[in-house]
């Protein structure tokens, strides 16, 4: 769990106290922490004067807007066809084993998060991941373990 | 039929100056910017092919001063991943189509909803636009744009979901009518176009519209960036006149096995072998928004019908109920089939709730789940079954 400190009211200033700067002050606070915390999505509530169940409704809507504890990194692997049918089950397979969690996880340093996703737009390199919001692709066992060992030592 | 055969086309990404086809378009009135998209008879890029030139003209025609010009760029139709080449590679040329846009139908304001997959594009393009802003200026253009980002939802895709979500709630769509050229975002008259569409507007103004109708059919003029992906030995973009039947595509493109095409991905339908010859790939025929997956006949056909029907479960936004339970059923229901837990028959009964929400859901998504459904489990029912 981190603590929210200043940012909300930071975000809040630079997007404004008006309703169409949740999604912008939530992806912000997801880009830095890579989820919400209750007490994250009560304090923006508090800055636009909105419920906080219209705070957790909206974020809980969105995928990308987690409002479960995740990792440093979060690694989406693509589950729909073309990956799929690509070899999606093998990359899963080398993640599990290096990172000893499954999809749904997060390990117990707090540094890697698995989850499946649905299309990530880039069927014509299949399998993909995204790493946090950088894209690699055309992944094997081998590629997907050597970025893997990469991130480790970040 | 017409059929014009395969023939590879470079529009889309085409070298031009920006600036020269930017002024070119500063000097027409609105009228004439429309006009000249009416004549092109350029349908929407994004899947639903609506007549961009009466959507402008639609938007234009209303008094509100608040209007908006959108570009959808939340590419998120499993097997479509040619807006984000296009972002990628011609960004001045989609910020160009919405200024060109935003002239012809009176808009001020462009926003770009750009998918959240695809925020690692956000820095270039930032580079990119404040270049534009600046180009623009020059011009004397009184225009700009922001960049709104989604967070991994596909019925944001959807327009009014589109708006819902830039307006900070969960992405629901809204009822129609009202329509988006009446009051779209923030309730404003708005036109909302996709990437591709916006880029083809800007070449239009560039060739002329006489030079775009050269290309296509009656029913579906110019050409178009397809998605190519699945057993190919040449995956990626390829910008193609319409027109072509699947066979000329499945020749291109195919394996030497291809059994299947899905067409429009997994809102699109699937083409068995069969009938390769006699379809269109186009609005007469089966329409894309590019999606274009190919199958082998390694693959099983129940899995492909499986993995949408999982997509689309997870999909929906779950506000309608013919949608939020239909998705559900459909899925059980595939897979009680597959088990033995249900009669070969009881898929007859799964193509009626496909055909009821054709009708009864309130949005893109629920409507097109039956599309693959039905064109699966028509074409491949010994597959579903066993």
């Amino acid at each position: 769990m981190y603590q929210v400190g200043n940012l909300v009211k930071e975000l809040s200033d630079k997007h404004g106290r008006v309703r169409e700067s949740l999604m912008p002050i939530l992806q912000d606070i997801v880009q830095k922490h890579n989820y919400l915390t209750d007490e994250a999505m009560v304090e923006v509530a508090r800055e636009l004067d909105i419920s906080a169940a219209e705070v957790y409704g909206t974020a809980s809507f969105y995928t990308f807007l987690d409002t479960q504890v995740k990792g440093k990194y979060v690694i989406r692997v693509c589950k729909t066809i073309t990956c799929s049918m690509k070899g999606k089950s093998e990359i899963i397979q080398t993640l599990e084993d290096m990172l000893k969690i499954k999809p749904g996880e997060t390990t117990g340093d707090g540094q890697f998060s698995l989850i499946e996703t649905n299309c990530i737009g880039w069927c014509h390199k299949a399998p993909a991941i995204l790493i946090n919001e950088l894209p690699y692709t055309e992944l094997t066992p081998e590629k997907v373990s050597e970025i893997i060992k990469d991130y480790m030592q970040k | 039929m017409e059929n014009k055969g395969l023939t590879k086309v470079d529009i889309i990404f085409e070298k031009i100056d920006p600036k020269e086809v930017l002024i070119k378009a500063y000097k027409m009135t609105s009228a004439e910017i429309i006009q000249n998209m009416l004549d092109s008879g350029l349908k929407g890029r994004g899947g639903a092919g609506f007549p961009t030139g009466l959507k402008w003209k639609y938007t234009a025609a209303e008094k509100e001063p608040e209007k908006y010009i959108i570009c959808n760029a939340d590419e998120g139709e499993p097997g479509t991943f040619k807006d984000r080449e296009i972002l990628d590679r011609v960004s001045t040329k989609v910020h160009g189509g919405m200024a060109i846009a935003g002239k012809a139908i009176g808009a001020k304001k462009g926003i770009v909803y750009l998918r959240g997959e695809y925020r690692y594009l956000l820095p270039k393009l930032m580079i990119e636009l404040a270049s534009f802003h600046k180009m623009i200026k020059e011009i004397g253009f009184d225009f700009s744009i922001e960049y709104k980002m989604g967070s991994g939802a596909y019925i944001c895709g959807e327009e009014s979901a589109l708006f819902e979500s830039i307006e900070g709630k969960r992405g629901e769509p809204r009822n129609k009518p009202p329509y988006p050229t009446v009051s779209g975002v923030y309730n404003k008259p708005t036109s909302i176009n996709n990437v591709e569409t916006l880029v083809t507007a800007m070449m239009i103004i560039n060739h002329g519209a006489k030079n775009f109708t050269q290309y296509g059919t009656k029913d579906s003029r110019g050409s178009k960036v397809f998605s190519v992906s699945g057993d190919t030995p040449t995956p990626g973009i390829f910008e193609l006149e319409l027109g072509m039947t699947v066979q000329q595509f499945v020749t291109e493109f195919g394996d030497g096995d291809t059994k299947a095409v899905q067409v429009g991905g997994a809102s699109g339908f699937c083409v068995p072998r069969k009938k390769f010859a006699e379809t269109i790939i186009g609005f007469e025929g089966v329409p894309t928004g590019g999606s274009m997956k190919l199958f082998n006949s390694s693959r099983s056909m129940y899995n492909v019908l499986h993995n949408y029907l999982d997509f689309f479960n997870e999909e929906s936004c779950g506000q309608c109920t013919p949608c939020r339970v239909g998705c559900q059923q459909l899925l059980k229901g595939v897979e009680k089939v597959k088990k033995g837990e249900a009669k070969s028959t009881y898929l007859n009964e799964l193509i009626k709730l496909a055909d009821s929400m054709k009708i009864a859901a309130k949005c893109g998504l629920g409507q097109s789940v039956g599309n693959a459904f039905k064109s699966i489990v028509g074409n491949f029912r010994e597959e579903i079954i066993y």
